[in-house]
């Protein structure tokens, strides 16, 4: 039997082999017949495995979470070298259930980035329009999703790194909420907003793999216990409130053809029987992005301060100690990853800690507080998750302001420590739109319970238009 | 005019608490092993790790706060401090910054003029670095050509406690440090050994005319690895800064490294460079949040504090015994000989002076057998006096056999067998008398022998001549 997988589901794919229709090597086989077949233009991997062992169905996996043995370098030159020695939690759950690790996706420098063009190793390609961005800095995973390259991929989230791209390249998104998945073994970026989620084709294998990945981790301190995931079922939005915060729908920069597409998919909404008003986040959309580029810095100085080349990566010789960490930095990390490295090092010093990071940390409150206000009047809140579509690689790359500005949706409620699951709900332009809904805390079912049910009435599409 | 002036010290201590498993990661806590054999992808800081606290870490240095009477924090925060350095694989040392576990204590020092009260100003909790190790051709830190790093005892926990400037002479800054170290090596926490480094202390020094309450430029002595060190270290530090503000000249502020080995050589100095470690709530860790029912059990655990003992001791005997008692760990040991039966400024003797240099565990010795020799001291010959002492630690040790070599010096025990001898030997005993007085040693070998060498010999001698007279 032939595998399509351009259109192949995880839940189908694992039909497929547990009932003996296919067996775990033919499809793993087919996924890197994919692979080599597509690939080449959408660069969305940075390592192919040969036969990873298992006798499931294949994941992909974002080269920011460590595997054992498997080369691991979160997009930079400085972990060129690097192989694990252990697997992180989140791989350990996957092999737990026979998944198989198909390979390394693509992924900005140390996940700092909205379109994959800060990777040392190159931008991935949309697999929609190669001449664009998949978004970041979990494009790799998404192209991989969208392209069939995959049947779901492990991303991580921490502005919007998971939603944004799912967003640009029109498939399911989850970042869960903070605390909920374990961190053990993701190479850090701003350990307080860090969480690593699904992506996949559709609400069900989305929920699934979060089955699969979640729950209270020894090797974790951060996490909790989490409520059993529901795999979603229903058609309907029967009593569900959904509220619209009114700046992120009506935020600047967003383009007329998102606007018009969540605006349909609310219709809908209401449709199935959910109801839906409109509401305020005022002060989280405004300050969301200026406290998100204190605080992840900050936390990044810190994290990132350990690739010092005396223990493992890259190493470039000096003539001292102080003189090799200079030189190996230097030449091991590109200028994202240094511009917040010296932004967050900046906001922590003596004299300016109170006035930035201090007063970040602040506003955060403020921000979960306001969040926390509205989900006692509603179930979800719902909002474009870009205020684009997918955008030409290299339109933004020399301005970080612009590029930042691609969060503006996203940030908020990572901010607030909450859910967002990404889901396509039409095309703009012959390009995807992403829709993002947000939950309340550990508020996961709900959001997959209202995802299913809309993903149901809009009938997107996730294959590319291109590729079909 | 002459200005008198007056010390100003604070100490910062830091001890390494003896938990099974390091401070945030599951390897083995021990001095020794191979090197980096006691390492984890935690505590060399690859990529992903995330640090876990150890509970019993936690519970132990909140005991040792209310050891020394501290508030104990009801919300306690890890903070990053960040550096570089070969030891500090993180480049960041996880620490406490302005919310500590244990803070505004004070410990009560007893002294021969009764206590002086230490303020602490807090006790906290962090993770030790790794040991860097110089090489070179030589084996020798000057001219090393490159650093090894051993990164066994990276991240094993390291209580850090701060002092008020309350110390105002080295030897009651020696005294707190004494007692301090009994303190925490009773409270089960820590070796506490100066030499294999689990127990280390920084001083600051600084001095001002007496009766003013400023406080002037101090100066950190650093590597100090004895007490007396210590003592002698703070001691020639004041007179160093009292001779330079007598001169007009100011004190820097600096850092004195005095090396041990070479007490007379002049201090290593190096400048204060300001350092900017960056401190922030360290986002991998909760905020600890001991609850009072945990602070109340850790309450319970503490028994009578080494401090209340020196004083209570010290009503019956000298101040000085009872501080060598308590904080040589000895008086628990010397209560139970002295309950005995033994007389307590003897068994104090016997203790501090002899005892001590034996290095037996005192847990390990029968109270009653130790005060039966006690008792016998001064009736038993040294030498068996000695070789009793050294095993009173063995298993099963009795002190009668050594008792039965108690010297016979009564001469009415020992003129009938001198007497009895001489009528055996009467041939011998004419050529005595007649003038071969060589014969002397005969007749005290004999004696001797007689009583299985447990005679006197010089009350042998004296006899010997006088019976043969």
């Amino acid at each position: 039997m032939t595998v399509d997988t351009l259109r192949l589901s995880a839940e189908e794919a694992n039909r497929l082999v547990t009932q003996g229709e296919v067996s775990s090597d033919e499809l793993y086989r087919a996924y890197l017949d994919a692979i080599g077949e597509r690939d080449p233009e959408l660069h969305a991997f940075l390592y192919v495995c040969e036969n990873d062992p298992g006798e499931g169905i294949p994941i992909a996996i974002k080269d920011v979470i460590g595997t054992r043995g498997i080369p691991t370098t979160a997009g930079s030159k400085i972990l060129e070298s690097y192989v694990p020695v252990y697997d992180a939690t989140v791989i350990a759950n996957c092999r737990k259930r026979g998944l198989r690790v198909i390979g390394k996706t693509n992924t900005d420098e140390f996940a700092m980035g909205s379109s994959t063009e800060n990777s040392a190793f190159g931008p991935s390609h949309n697999p929609w329009d190669p001449t664009r961005v998949p978004g970041g800095s979990g494009g790799g995973s998404a192209a991989a999703v969208s392209a069939g390259l995959a049947p779901w991929a492990l991303g991580s989230d921490t502005g919007g790194s998971i939603k944004q791209p799912a967003a640009l390249c029109g498939h399911v998104g989850l970042r869960p909420t903070y605390g909920t998945v374990s961190r053990y073994g993701v190479v850090a970026f701003a350990s307080s907003l860090d969480q690593v989620g699904p992506v996949a084709r559709n609400v069900r294998d989305c929920a699934f793999l979060y089955s699969v990945i979640s729950g209270r981790d020894t090797n974790d301190s951060t996490t909790v216990d989490v409520p059993r995931v529901e795999l979603p079922t229903a058609d309907d939005l029967k009593g569900l409130r959904i509220g619209v915060p009114k700046e992120m729908n009506g935020a600047e920069g967003i383009e007329s053809g998102v606007t018009a597409a969540v605006q349909s998919a609310l219709e809908r909404a209401e449709s199935l029987g959910a109801s839906v008003e409109e509401c305020s986040l005022p002060r989280s959309v405004d300050y969301g992005v200026a406290c998100y580029y204190l605080i992840a810095p900050a936390e990044a100085s810190a994290n990132l301060a350990r690739y010092d080349g005396v223990r493992y990566g890259l190493r470039d010789d000096g003539a001292d100690f102080r003189e090799m960490v200079m030189r190996t930095r230097d030449a091991g990390f590109g200028d994202e990853p240094k511009r917040r490295i010296m932004i967050g090092a900046y906001a922590l010093s003596a004299g300016y800690y109170d006035a930035y990071y201090g007063t970040a940390q602040k506003v955060r409150t403020v921000i979960k507080r306001e969040h926390d206000e509205l989900f006692e009047r509603f179930d979800v809140l719902v909002s474009p998750t870009s205020p684009t579509v997918a955008f030409p690689i290299g339109a933004k790359i020399d301005d970080p302001v612009a590029m930042y500005m691609n969060d503006v949706l996203t940030i908020p409620s990572c901010m607030a420590g909450l859910p967002g699951m990404n889901i396509p709900c039409g095309l703009s332009e012959g390009l995807p739109v992403g829709l993002q809904l947000i939950g309340p805390q550990f508020g996961e079912n709900t959001i997959f319970r209202a995802g299913h049910a809309l993903e149901q009435a809009i009938g997107f599409d996730v294959v590319p238009e291109r590729l079909r | 005019m002459t200005t008198t002036w007056e010390p100003v010290i604070g100490l910062e201590i830091h001890v390494q608490l003896k938990t099974e498993t390091k401070m945030f990661c599951r390897c083995r806590n021990g001095f020794g092993g191979e090197p980096n054999s006691q390492t984890c992808p935690v505590c060399l800081a690859f990529p992903g790790a995330l640090p876990v606290p150890n509970r019993r870490a936690i519970e132990e240095t909140i005991k040792l706060g209310l050891a020394l009477d501290c508030a104990i924090a009801e919300r306690a925060v890890f903070h990053r401090k960040n550096y570089f350095y070969p030891d500090n694989p993180k480049a960041y040392q996880i620490s406490q910054y302005d919310e500590p576990l244990c803070a505004e204590g004070h410990l009560d020092v007893p002294t021969s003029d009764g206590v002086t009260r230490i303020g602490i100003t807090r006790a906290h909790l962090e993770e030790d670095a790794a040991k860097n190790v110089h090489v070179a051709a030589s084996g020798r830190i000057h001219g090393a050509t490159a650093t090894l790093v051993d990164f066994n005892r990276c991240g094993t926990p390291l209580v850090e406690i701060v002092t008020e400037p309350d110390l105002h002479d080295a030897d009651t800054a020696k005294r707190f440090l004494q007692l301090l170290r009994q303190t925490v090596v009773e409270l089960g926490l820590s070796d506490a050994e100066l030499e294999h480094g689990s127990m280390r202390f920084d001083v600051n020094v600084s001095v001002r005319p007496a009766g003013s309450d400023e406080l002037r430029t101090r100066t950190e002595l650093k590597n100090m690895n004895s007490f007396n060190f210590a003592a002698k270290g703070i001691e020639r530090e004041i007179a160093r800064q009292i001779r330079i503000y007598e001169a007009g000249g100011v004190v820097d502020q600096e850092t004195l490294h005095f090396d041990p080995a070479h007490e007379e050589s002049p201090p290593m100095r190096s400048k204060e460079e300001a350092q900017d470690y960056r401190y922030f709530p360290e986002p991998d860790l909760v905020p600890v949040e001991p609850g009072a029912e945990l602070v109340e059990r850790l309450r319970g655990e503490i028994g009578e504090l080494p401090g209340a003992r020196i004083s209570r001791i010290s009503e019956t005997l000298s101040f000085y015994d009872a501080d060598v008692l308590v904080t040589g760990g000895l008086d628990r040991l010397w209560a139970a000989v002295v309950a005995a039966g033994a007389d307590p400024k003897d068994a104090a003797n016997v203790l501090a002076n002899q005892f001590v240099a034996t290095g037996i565990d005192p847990g390990a010795v029968d109270a009653g057998e130790l005060a039966k020799l006690v008792a016998a001291r001064t009736d038993i010959p040294r030498a068996s006096f000695d070789e009793a002492l050294a095993k009173v630690g063995d298993p099963g040790f009795r002190a009668d056999p050594y008792l039965a070599e108690r010297v016979v010096a009564d001469t009415a025990e020992l003129d009938p067998i001198i007497e009895r001898i001489i009528e055996a030997n009467s041939g011998q005993a004419e050529q005595y008398r007649s003038g071969k007085h060589g014969l002397l040693g005969f007749f005290v070998g004999q004696v001797m022998k007689e009583t299985g060498g447990s005679a006197d010999p010089r009350v042998v001698n004296e006899r010997v001549r006088a019976l043969l007279g």
